[in-house]
């Protein structure tokens, strides 16, 4: 019964993929990708790592998904379009002769890549890949506790406290990185928004308690 | 199934992952294509997890997850930075990193 999920698990996960390099547009990469992750999980919970499931479907397939699709939304299909109009609207197909060179290139190695990769996963000599896996230790009761979140947690806060906490910092420093990157005003995109109006500027009444007017500049000069 | 069966799975995804990132042009597309790599990654350590039967290896999957989100969070800040600069979204026109 398990090899019949797996290979229901497994068709879904490399379809996904696929449909992830091979769709044209991005929004329907991102829903290609949704379903690789779902069935990915599926994997995860057949290898008895129920908390890695969970976490898969909850943290990528929910949220990191959502702000890939708005995103998506906010760039909008425009990237090839922007991409295509200034190459000139003859190569439409693969961009000239050079990259599309390039791009059966890139084939060739992936197709290297991937003969290499299964010589050296399956062709290691080693005989635990031909089983289903070790028995697991009963010193903590961990047969029957393996990949639950009870088990993670107690790793996680034990053996693995220096990870946890790296990553939370980590966590912490990307998102106050992407503040800084997405914002609106400095940063990167000073050029196009200090000048002209910003709709704030329309909404709010004059003399009405601004920063800039309160160190002396007024908010019509421009 | 045999642990081999899985390890042939995640092989599989780390290959489409790199053609993707070799092929594509839109960077948001290569974003996912990076996280299929993390993907199939994150397959081989579950898997070597169940087979030696302890723990770390999904602790070290974990680790990957998070270090994904934060690429993410960081690749999508660009991607919307280039996009208010009207700069293209294409890798092939974002040769050179000056603006």
């Amino acid at each position: 019964m398990s090899s019949v999920f797996f290979f229901i698990a497994a068709a879904g996960v490399i379809a996904g993929a696929v449909g992830v390099v091979t769709l044209r547009d991005p929004f329907f990469a991102v829903l290609a990708l949704v379903v690789h992750l779902v069935c990915l999980a599926a994997l995860f919970l057949l290898l008895r790592a129920q908390f890695i499931a969970a976490v898969q479907v909850v943290v990528y397939a929910g949220a990191v998904m959502v702000l890939y699709v708005f995103v998506v939304a906010y760039v909008g299909g425009e990237g090839e379009a922007i991409g295509e109009r200034l190459r000139g609207a003859g190569l439409t197909a693969g961009g000239g002769p050079v990259a599309s060179g390039l791009r059966r290139l890139g084939a060739v190695l992936g197709a290297a890549l991937l003969v290499e990769l299964l010589i050296a996963l399956l062709g290691t000599g080693l005989e635990a890949i031909n089983h289903e896996g070790a028995g697991f230790s009963t010193a903590h009761g961990e047969a029957a506790t393996f990949g639950t979140p009870a088990y993670i947690g107690r790793l996680l806060l034990t053996r693995f406290l220096l990870a946890f906490e790296i990553a939370s910092f980590l966590l912490l420093i990307a998102a106050v990185g992407g503040v800084v990157l997405a914002r609106r005003r400095g940063g990167l995109g000073e050029d196009d928004d200090r000048s002209g109006l910003t709709p704030m500027d329309l909404l709010r009444p004059a003399s009405s308690g601004t920063m800039a007017e309160a160190v002396g500049r007024t908010g019509g000069e421009q | 199934m045999s642990i081999a069966w899985y390890l042939a799975v995640s092989a599989i995804v780390f290959t489409l992952g790199a053609v993707g990132v070799m092929v594509r042009r839109n960077p948001l597309v290569v974003l996912l294509c990076l996280e299929l790599m993390l993907n199939g990654g994150n397959l081989a350590l579950v898997a070597f997890s169940r087979m030696l039967g302890n723990g770390d290896g999904q602790i070290l999957a974990l680790v990957v997850m998070t270090v994904a989100a934060c690429e993410v969070c960081i690749g999508l800040g660009m991607i919307v930075a280039l996009y208010r600069r009207r700069l293209p979204i294409d890798v092939d026109e974002l040769r050179e990193l000056q603006g």
